[in-house]
């Protein structure tokens, strides 16, 4: 079995004391969308912050295209091919909309991502290009943060809840350029408490609960009710 | 079922221990004159002095979080109302100590008000402003002596008291007694229920003024308090010195760095912090003496250390390996069965 | 009445010099909330490096500028690297603290190593030319260089930090330090580089300050405060208001001269503390977004 483009395995995650990973494993393949779906407070955003090299496991490791990835730095991590979208946007608000976008290409990676094919994707931004990012609504800040992780041509990108505070139509837009987004062979995690979009997208689900992987599998094999038990803990 | 009743506790242990020591060190130090020669009371009469400056600036900075690097302006303030009440007024000296108090509390109000405005580094910066302007205007006072300063005229000195020595030994217990008193406020402030909430403003202000807590009311009580506190010690030392200037009362290095260096040495925060830090600051100074500005340079050196290594200082190491406190400002809850008196 | 435009003209000049001790200090506030209280003494190292630069290579200061400022920013890069960066967190007593020790440090170090001797640099027949604006209206050409080039390193601060990567790079690691290092950025070179960004400013503040006046060893805290001051009178974040309240403050500090001597500096903290009590937010603050 080749190697998985991301494989993390066996977790633990820390918050000072209280511990929010419990022997956590996933896999990615190249070009594979995986969803990981899970409450509040399941420890979903603590996965893609390890991930992106935000936080370090205590406990387990993290491999990335073949190389040790769990206590390399978040900068580093992005240099390798990993771009988070991090939960509420979270764009720079002393920035533009454009220098946010020219922002996410410091790292220097090459690839088919630039300036204008972020345009092309989401024309809304060139039109509030030399807008304070701030200016900018709900779901365009949504599309901006997108933007900015592509900028750096990543090969694994990290979306983490890009539906939370967003109208459904707008969440429905966004998700429909997805595929436009993973076209050229890009894998994509995205954490979601909209597990009808997370099911539709992927191909392999992880659910969480309290910090531990509840139940996983590829998303048409999973039932309703196998899903409501995992999500709940009932 | 019996009903517990809770209640609050301060002391522990090591507190107890702590307090029976400090109670016979008091002695011990109230009879120095009986054993100490005139150096030795000199040197530990300014010793009490700057463990009351450094334990009124530990209160501002270290319970109150606020941080000024501008405490000689109460300093010198204290310095020159009682030069001025002595030399113009012809009050007695030690009657001016304890008016120059209340004088200098009265001044630092307005003075809050203005440096309030600023956070943080800034509001640091600000009260260094503030004692700027105070040694700028005293050197305008021409009959204080303008920017030379003053003596302390030879009739006054001598009208203290019967003798040299019996002055000496007034000023040394009036040191000792002013201390003491000063320690005694602040551990009363801090056992109190201001002292608990200061303590939580310590911890985090969003959460304490989401409690309820007036924040800044409290910190200007703080303020004040220091700024009364500050004034009297001032006045003191220079009573000791007999003579007063605007750059020796108003002088950065000894009031606000020395001080500064021993409550972060000792362990800011901390109400021992500051006697320990005093005690490690003259052992320091009397090996270090002849190094002139170098030995200032090695204060500064080893207060980044202390800073940057160890935070909570010397006391703040020991009391969180052992546990201990040398004083009863814990808070503990305590059950009483029911059926005790 | 051209006795008094003179004055406020020297006034406006010397303000140049204030905006740019308050520029850098402003920078690194504005990059990273942290105030450094070594400011002034570091103003005053940067005088006695050109001093030492110009004494061994036989150099004018204004030529000692070119090893000075190159100096000053590698210092910078390796006390923020080494030293600062240990400080940065919530906390605001380790910055300020270790600043303060790092300002008697300095002090202290420059006194064993200089003596409290005044010294001045000297830098020739341009310290005392002079140019007539028109009657009666003297124009020193020393402090009109000294205003020009405050000027031109405003302006160049400004382009750096809105028209360049490093400046976004400032802007986007002082915005949200975490989300700065998912775009690449190490945090902690981007805060050194700030430092040494502000040092090289200091630098070029330092010698012009030892060109113009006498210097020794304590006189730190006191351009600390002048820095201080421009950048509360002018207000918080904007760096054209820092320079309006350098001028704002050497204008103070002129007519207060005028009226009588000693209250040359009496008079600029009176209208630093006028401000703070009826504009706290400073005459030109940057509405915040």
């Amino acid at each position: 079995m080749p190697e998985p483009l991301l494989g993390v395995n066996g977790i633990d995650v820390y918050y000072g004391d209280f511990q929010a990973l419990f022997g956590v494993s996933l896999r990615v393949e190249a070009g594979q969308v995986v969803a990981v779906i899970g409450a509040n407070g399941a420890g979903k955003s603590t996965l893609l912050r390890s991930i992106a090299g935000l936080m370090h496991p205590r406990r387990g490791d993290i491999a990335f295209d073949g190389a040790p990835s769990g206590h390399a730095a978040a900068f580093d991590v992005v240099k390798r091919g990993i771009a988070l979208v991090p939960e509420g946007r979270r764009l720079f608000p002393s920035l533009t909309v454009e220098e946010n976008l020219k922002i996410g290409a410091q790292s220097g990676r090459t690839g088919p991502w630039s300036l204008e094919r972020i345009y092309k994707l989401f024309p809304v931004l060139a039109e509030r290009k030399h807008l304070p990012a701030t200016a900018l609504s709900g779901g365009q800040q949504q599309m901006a943060a997108i933007g900015r992780a592509l900028m750096s041509n990543p090969k694994l990108l990290l979306c983490d809840e890009i539906s939370l505070g967003l109208a459904p139509i707008i969440v429905r837009d966004i998700y429909a350029q997805l595929p436009a987004i993973v076209g050229d062979g890009m894998s994509l995690i995205i954490v979601e408490q909209d597990i009808a979009q997370a099911l539709k997208a992927a191909a392999q689900v992880y659910c969480l609960q309290e910090g531990r992987i509840a139940l996983q599998g590829p998303a048409q094999t999973l039932t309703r009710e196998a899903i409501s038990a995992a999500y709940f803990g009932v | 079922m019996s009903e517990a009743a809770y209640q609050v506790e301060h002391a522990t242990r090591s507190s107890r221990i702590g307090v029976v020591i400090i109670a016979v060190a008091l002695v011990v130090l109230a009879a120095a004159p009986l054993w100490g020669d005139r150096q030795m009371l000199r040197l530990l009469a300014e010793l009490f002095t700057f463990v009351a400056l450094a334990s009124l600036w530990n209160l501002l900075a270290g319970y109150a979080g606020l941080v000024s690097v501008g405490q000689q302006a109460y300093v010198g303030l204290g310095a020159y109302l009682l030069f001025g009440m002595v030399i113009v007024g012809g009050v007695h000296p030690i009657a001016a100590i304890f008016i120059a108090g209340p004088i200098a509390a009265i001044i630092s109000i307005p003075v809050a008000a203005l440096t309030f405005r600023l956070r943080g580094a800034y509001f640091a910066i600000g009260t260094w402003v503030v004692a700027e302007v105070f040694r700028l205007l005293a050197s305008q006072i021409s009959v204080l002596g303008g920017g030379s300063g003053i003596s302390l005229p030879a009739s006054i000195i001598v009208a203290m008291a019967p003798s040299r020595q019996a002055r000496e030994f007034e000023l040394y217990w009036l040191a000792l007694g002013l201390t003491v008193l000063v320690l005694t406020a602040i551990i009363t402030l801090l056992r109190s229920r201001h002292g608990l909430a200061l303590t939580a403003i310590r911890d985090n202000e969003l959460a304490a003024q989401s409690n309820g807590i007036d924040v800044t009311r409290l910190k200007l009580l703080v303020y004040v308090l220091t700024a009364f506190g500050t004034a009297m010690i001032g006045a003191l030392i220079f009573l000791m010195k007999l003579r007063v200037s605007p750059d020796t009362a108003f002088s950065v290095n000894d009031w606000t760095a020395f001080v500064i260096f021993i409550t972060v040495i000792g362990g800011i925060g901390r109400i021992e912090g500051p006697i320990i830090g005093t005690i490690i600051f003259f052992f320091m100074r009397q090996t270090l003496a002849d190094l002139g500005s170098l030995y200032l340079l090695i204060m500064g050196a080893v207060a980044i250390v202390v800073m940057l290594w160890a935070p909570k200082g010397l006391w703040g190491l020991i009391a969180e390996r052992f546990g201990w406190q040398a004083l009863p400002l814990q808070r503990h809850l305590v059950s009483i069965p029911k059926d005790n008196p | 009445m051209t006795e008094w435009l003179n004055i406020i003209l020297q006034g406006v000049l010397v303000g140049g010099l204030y905006a740019m001790f308050a520029a850098g200090l402003s920078l690194i506030f504005g990059v990273m909330r942290l105030v450094n209280i070594a400011h002034g003494d570091l103003i005053v190292l940067a005088a006695y490096i050109a001093l030492t630069v110009t004494d061994t290579l036989g150099i004018g200061p204004l030529t000692s500028l070119i090893l000075v400022v190159p100096a000053m920013a590698i210092i910078g890069y390796a006390l923020q690297r080494l030293l600062l960066n240990r400080t940065l967190g919530d906390d605001i007593l380790p910055p300020l603290l270790v600043t303060f020790g790092l300002s008697i440090i300095i002090q202290n170090g420059l006194l064993e190593v200089f003596t409290a001797d005044s010294r001045k640099l000297q830098a020739g027949a341009v310290e005392i030319m002079t140019y007539q604006v028109s009657s009666g209206i003297w124009v020193g050409l020393l402090p009109f260089i000294q205003f020009i080039v405050a000027i031109v390193v405003i302006a160049a601060l400004q382009i750096l930090f809105y028209r360049t990567a490093l400046g976004r790079a400032f802007r986007a690691t002082s915005d949200d330090q975490a989300v700065a290092q998912l775009m690449g950025l190490d945090t902690r070179h981007v805060f050194a580089m700030a430092m040494a960004l502000s040092l090289a400013v200091i630098a070029v503040a330092g010698v012009f300050l030892a060109v113009r006046a006498n210097f020794d060893p304590a006189i730190g805290p006191a351009r600390l405060i002048f820095g201080f001051e421009a950048v509360i009178i002018g207000g918080l974040g904007s760096m054209w208001g820092t320079l309006a309240g350098g001028i704002i403050l050497g204008v103070s500090q002129a007519i207060g001269a005028q009226i009588n001597p000693g209250w040359q500096l009496l008079a600029g903290h009176i209208v630093f503390l006028a401000i703070l009590a009826f504009r706290p937010q400073g005459l030109f603050p940057k509405v915040s977004g």
